[in-house]
């Protein structure tokens, strides 16, 4: 049940070519900007867009490619779209039994299955109601439940927790989280959030402009970005250079010490909570130090983030008392000083 | 009356829209002074009246039938269906609603008249003539009310979120069972509106009626030509008959206001 994809299209200024594969029982999260083609790539692989060019395989059979096109209605697939879309005029019970009866199921027989999904999902007694008589949380869960009620060979999700409250995602995020681990087949989960890619998925896509431009487990693109988007996404500076020795020369014209013998071209990034910032050139210990002019300040849970401009764009984390202490302005001169065994450093 | 629901109206407004209703009520009002209220029973149970109210019914709903069998796919195609010069179509096929209905019956006859296109295959072939037949008349009602039925539900269907249909199809709805199980009720207030309009209009059919098919009592006479006939010798018969279309028609608006009620509410 493994799913194959190259797919190719130009839709206005969107040209999307990508290459995924994503194995039984697990979950790719295409992670990307809005405009990036991740909702485009969803909508080629259900059939719903057919592709300029390319070959969809699922478990082994072509659904796309070699001449073939199979119809959206005739791929063994499920899909959970941002708004929920329960069909307003059906019973929530009957909107998960939907995908059954289209699929020649008996009125009984799906009626029970839909009943058992929705206890699966927690809304055991709730078939009866209207869609909109549920709360966000509860019309997305049925319609993971219509998604899943049919057992398909894959599972598409576009932003299925975007549309919801932030405590309701949290708790509809784990309940999801524990429905794909029991789920057989191939699960691709578009978000531009990162904390739903790094919380339910095996693998990363990332998709910048109709191309991927990283792939690898939530860890490696969490630790190690490769474009600015997704350093930004997962909370890092990221200084592209030219390593030497100990030092990497950035291609911004500022210079970073680390801690290991690096060659070639290099990533360095930095975490904003190892930035320290001062408003004197600090003396001592053999570290980054870098003065830098403050462009801009949010605040950020408990810490505010303030965003660095100069020689070495940084972002730096520091307490709310150390940002009024340090009396800070938009436009102020500061110095920033990071630790050399702070700075992590990959090849580009 | 107008504090409550916001700004007061300027006087160059109020009295133009004082004069608008009077205008649209009195003749109404009127209609209900000059009725001959101790000889109604009398006047309805003549002949010909309960002909011609049957006949309006029976052909008006018919009218609405062939309008809904036909004329709800020709919306979707509008609506939805990618095909080149879809708006000259629409255009086309909503000329009845701006074309004088008399001309209407005369193009009607033109072309299923006795020597018409289809008139006369109809003829030799089957040996059917439908001019100043009932027939006739739920044909040229229909010509002129489907129009209205086409332009609501197009309305509706685009009024519609199309990712529904998405959604069907991901859950193995082919384009058909997509359109009975999901665009349809989902149109179903747009489709029952339209429905309405349409018989409305078919119900008060006079100039494409009397042109095709005739003004003939029990087969082609509808309410509206016997209203018009009767003017000529008893303007008493004909105040009871326009009541009785009067007050269908007020039955129907009361409907169709429910109808909008009922949607807005969803």
């Amino acid at each position: 049940m493994s799913l194959t994809a190259r797919v190719a299209v130009r839709r206005g200024s969107l040209a999307l070519d990508v290459d995924i594969e994503v194995a039984d029982g697990e979950v790719l999260a295409v992670l990307g900007p809005n405009g990036a083609g991740k909702s485009t790539l969803l909508r080629v692989l259900a059939g719903l867009l057919p592709a300029d060019t390319g070959r969809v395989v699922v478990g082994g059979e072509v659904w796309d490619g070699e001449g073939a096109l199979l119809p959206p209605h005739r791929r063994p697939l499920g899909m959970v779209f941002q708004d929920a879309l329960l069909f307003p005029h059906l019973s929530v019970a009957d909107n998960v039994a939907f995908g059954l009866r289209t699929r020649g199921a008996g009125r009984a027989a799906a009626r029970a299955a839909a009943a058992g999904w929705l206890a699966r999902v927690g809304l055991e007694g709730l078939g009866g109601r209207r869609p909109a008589e549920l709360s966000g949380g509860q019309a997305q869960r049925a319609a993971l439940a219509r998604a899943l009620v049919g057992d398909p060979a894959l599972l598409l999700l576009d932003e299925p927790l975007s549309a919801l409250d932030a405590r309701t995602r949290l708790t509809v995020r784990a309940e999801l989280r524990r429905h794909l681990a029991e789920f057989a087949g191939s699960t691709v989960l578009v978000t531009h959030d990162p904390v739903d890619a790094m919380a339910l998925a095996d693998r990363v896509v990332v998709i910048e402009e109709g191309r991927v431009v990283q792939a690898g487990t939530p860890a490696e693109i969490s630790r190690r970005p490769r474009t600015d988007y997704v350093a930004r996404l997962v909370g890092l500076s990221l200084l592209p250079g030219t390593g030497a020795g100990r030092s990497v020369r950035l291609d911004g014209g500022g210079e970073v010490t680390v801690a290991e013998e690096v060659a070639g071209a290099v990533f360095a990034a930095v975490r904003p909570e190892s930035v320290a910032l001062y408003l004197a050139r600090p003396e001592g210990s053999p570290r980054n130090v870098w003065p830098l002019r403050l462009a801009g300040a949010v605040p950020h849970g408990t810490t505010v983030r303030c965003e660095l401009e100069g020689a070495v764009p940084l972002v730096a984390d520091v307490t709310a008392a150390a940002f009024a202490e340090l009396g800070l302005v938009p436009g102020a001169q500061v110095w920033a000083a990071v630790k050399a065994s702070e700075v992590a450093v990959y090849a580009r | 009356m107008s504090r409550r629901s916001g700004s007061p109206v300027p006087a160059p407004l109020l009295v133009p829209a004082a004069l608008a209703v009077a205008f649209l009520l009195l003749p109404l009002a009127g209609l209900l002074v000059r009725a001959p209220w101790s000889s109604l029973g009398e006047q309805l149970a003549a002949p010909g009246v309960g002909a011609a109210l049957r006949l309006s019914l029976v052909s008006s709903t018919l009218a609405t039938l062939v309008s809904l069998v036909l004329g709800v796919p020709m919306a979707w195609v509008l609506a939805r269906a990618r095909i080149r010069g879809r708006s000259l179509l629409r255009a086309l096929v909503t000329v009845p609603l701006v074309l004088p209905p008399v001309v209407g019956g005369v193009a009607l006859f033109l072309v299923f008249g006795r020597q018409g296109i289809v008139g006369s295959w109809l003829d030799d072939a089957f040996g059917v003539t439908i001019p100043f037949t009932t027939s006739a008349v739920v044909l040229a009602q229909t010509f002129v009310a489907m129009p209205f039925l086409v332009i609501s539900v197009e309305g509706a269907l685009r009024a519609a979120d199309a990712r529904f249909e998405d959604v069907a199809a991901t859950l193995g709805a082919d384009r058909w069972t997509t359109f009975r199980r999901v665009t349809l009720p989902m149109v179903a207030p747009g489709v029952a509106a339209g429905a309405v309009l349409c018989w409305a209009r078919a119900l008060g059919e006079f100039g494409a009626t009397i042109t095709f098919a005739g003004n003939f009592p029990g087969t082609t006479q509808t309410m509206p030509l016997a209203v018009y006939l009767a003017l000529q010798r008893d303007p008493e018969a004909a105040v009871v008959l326009s009541l009785v279309l009067l007050g269908v028609s007020l039955a129907t608006l009361l409907l169709l206001r429910d109808n909008w009620l009922g949607r807005a509410a969803s």
